[in-house]
């Protein structure tokens, strides 16, 4: 009954076009993200933070990235790996070698790198789809990751092969890298460069730019023929996709982890995130969050269930349930929905409206 | 008899001059020459496999003809590229529903209008002053087509969920969103009912009368072609029967062999 559209009248475009048409639906997203601005940072400890919060931050930008590439312009990718290691090591080599930039900046331009490079390695998707490119792609996972570990240049000749984030302050002494940096600092810089990547997305593809990739997705020829030039669609997701990724890469190498090594980005990274797109929903924002989310966090909330509700379980015991039951969830959502967690969402949505009324 | 009595139409605007075109061994077409002048709806016929999808193709670019030139507003070419022939106006409806069919019928259309909107991707991210304005006016645009093709009511539904006719009637909706000169329609009626036919139809006179937008479509079904149609080109195996207006064609014994079958003695 709370959730009812009924008297919500649209009368121009501009208002019919918003990403929240109906009025319950803004409300809701205010309050979210108050909690997550406020209400998140005073209440969740230390742990939370940067265990948690952090991680499912970072994972939903690359899952994002991704989504932009794989669920809207169909270009089935699995190099987010390299492309998330590429902004790392990108914003490792800016933020070293420009000790006076902005930490912002730094990410940004990495960004930047690794849209280019994402386009150099996205040119095969002009000739090969589906699974090809796949395949293709899976070249330059393995050829960056390679290319990081052959050249010690990369690493400022670091002998272990890891780089450590320099301390950088967004302003005054904001820390939000290094060891001063505190999780609050840390969770929220992230959060507002989430939140920021994450509208510009949507504004994204719901403008001309989106539905040419939705085209391309759909029916390449169809596309093509009223005006779409693959080329430029196709070399445009690929690189907003890794500009995503590049920087979910720079903040998960500065911020989440602190220090890292090219081996922290290889195949299962981008298997990973696949997947988190594909249980979230392919093409589709809030998609890309669901599925981070339930990647990232249900694995621990299943690890630590057991001793929540006071059951006595050995850790060994509870570390083989926990594969068993998320393996059982992944397939049991699958089935349910095929199309996603958002797809579910979105069908919850359309029945409240009409709840208690079947149809 | 042709709908529209006697009628005036412009210079040429498209001129196929001698095209071949073959597929390996096989002939689709073969020496075929014809005009389309501004302002006509001219229907391409024939049985099956005589290349009428073919020629459409080879006027959009999209097959490339090994011999003979399109002179399409006074500039010949051989070679061409679909997309740089939607950006000079050409615009067409595909045989099979050619959507995408992930998108809402809105969406769909919004598309069509992709070639006129140029504010770049960070204006697009930003949602805000040019890019923001560009996308209401072509709403606008969209939104009287919409209105034109009665298609209100499914404006938001995703397309793979519509029945056949209303997908073919979105389809000639995002052709028209292109707002162009020369429409091609392939096929725009196979399939449908009486009743579907009548408003399809409609719709592609209006077209044709409201927008002087030139029309070549191809039609199976003689009774529309007769009554819709300014001029009619006959294709059999690849090759031109005949040329002329409803009437004339309508008498040509070639053309009532190759209908109806011919003794071969």
């Amino acid at each position: 009954m709370l959730y009812r559209e009924a008297g919500q009248f649209k009368t121009s475009y501009a208002k019919d076009q918003a990403i929240f048409p109906i009025l319950q639906d803004r409300v809701m997203m205010v309050l979210m993200l108050v909690v997550a601005f406020v209400g998140v940072p005073m209440l969740a400890s230390e742990y939370w933070l940067s265990t948690i919060m952090l991680p499912f931050l970072v994972f939903s930008l690359a899952a994002l990235g991704l989504n932009l590439l794989t669920g809207y312009a169909g270009q089935l990718s699995l190099g987010t790996g390299g492309f998330m290691a590429t902004g790392a090591f990108a914003a490792y080599k800016l933020a070293v070698a420009f000790p006076e930039m902005n930490i912002v900046i730094v990410f940004l331009l990495s960004g930047v790198i690794t849209a280019a490079v994402g386009v150099l390695f996205g040119l095969p998707s002009l000739r090969i789809k589906g699974f090809y490119l796949a395949v293709a792609t899976l070249a330059s996972q393995f050829f960056l990751i390679w290319m990081f570990n052959k050249f010690p240049w990369f690493t400022n000749y670091s002998s272990s092969g890891v780089i450590s984030a320099p301390p950088r302050a967004v302003f005054g002494d904001f820390f939000v890298t290094g060891s001063s940096a505190s999780p609050a600092n840390k969770y929220l810089f992230t959060l507002v460069i989430v939140c920021v990547l994450a509208l510009a997305a949507k504004n994204i593809v719901r403008s001309h730019v989106g539905r040419s990739w939705m085209a391309i997705r759909d029916m390449d020829i169809a596309a093509e023929i009223i005006g779409i030039k693959p080329l430029q669609t196709k070399l445009g997701a690929f690189a907003v996709s890794s500009f995503y990724c590049g920087i979910s890469g720079a903040l998960w190498a500065f911020i989440y982890t602190s220090s890292v090594e090219a081996l922290a980005f290889d195949i299962t990274r981008s298997f990973q995130i696949l997947f988190m797109i594909i249980i979230g929903g392919l093409g589709s924002i809030l998609g890309s969050f669901m599925g981070a989310a339930f990647i990232v966090l249900l694995p621990i909330f299943l690890s630590n269930a057991p001793t929540m509700f006071g059951l006595n379980i050995s850790v060994d015991l509870i570390s083989h349930m926990e594969f068993m039951i998320f393996g059982a969830l992944i397939i049991f959502f699958l089935i349910v929905e095929p199309h996603g967690l958002a797809r579910l969402w979105q069908i919850g949505k359309e029945k409240l409206r009409l709840w208690p009324f079947p149809y | 008899m042709s709908a529209h009595g006697e009628r005036t139409f412009g210079d040429v605007v498209l001129r196929v001059d001698d095209v071949s075109l073959s597929f390996g061994g096989v002939q689709a077409l073969a020496n075929i020459s014809f005009e389309v002048r501004d302002g006509q709806v001219l229907a391409i016929i024939g049985p099956n496999g005589a290349g009428k999808s073919s020629m459409l193709n080879v006027i959009n670019g999209f097959y490339h003809p090994q011999q003979g030139t399109i002179t399409y507003k006074g500039e010949t070419r051989r070679q061409m590229k679909p997309h740089h022939a939607a950006r000079q106006g050409v615009a067409r409806t595909f045989q099979n529903i050619a959507l995408f069919k992930g998108m809402s019928t809105l969406d769909n259309i919004m598309t069509g209008r992709n070639t006129k909107m140029h504010k770049n991707l960070f204006w697009q991210a930003l949602h805000m002053g040019p890019a923001r304005k560009e996308e209401l006016e072509h709403r606008e645009f969209v939104e009287n087509i919409i209105d034109f093709l009665e298609i209100e009511h499914i404006r938001k539904t995703p397309v793979g969920r519509l029945p056949y006719g209303l997908q073919k009637r979105v389809e000639l909706g995002r052709a028209l969103a292109a707002e162009p000169e020369l429409l091609l329609l392939d096929e725009p009626m196979a399939g449908m009912n009486l009743e579907e036919k009548e408003d399809m139809s409609r719709y592609v006179l209006d077209v044709n009368d409201e927008f002087g937008t030139t029309i070549v479509l191809i039609e199976h079904d003689m009774g529309v072609v007769m009554d819709i149609s300014d001029h009619v080109v006959v294709l059999d195996y690849g090759r031109k029967l005949a040329d002329g207006s409803p009437d004339e064609v309508r008498t040509n014994q070639l053309v009532i062999d190759a209908y109806l079958g011919v003794a071969h003695d």
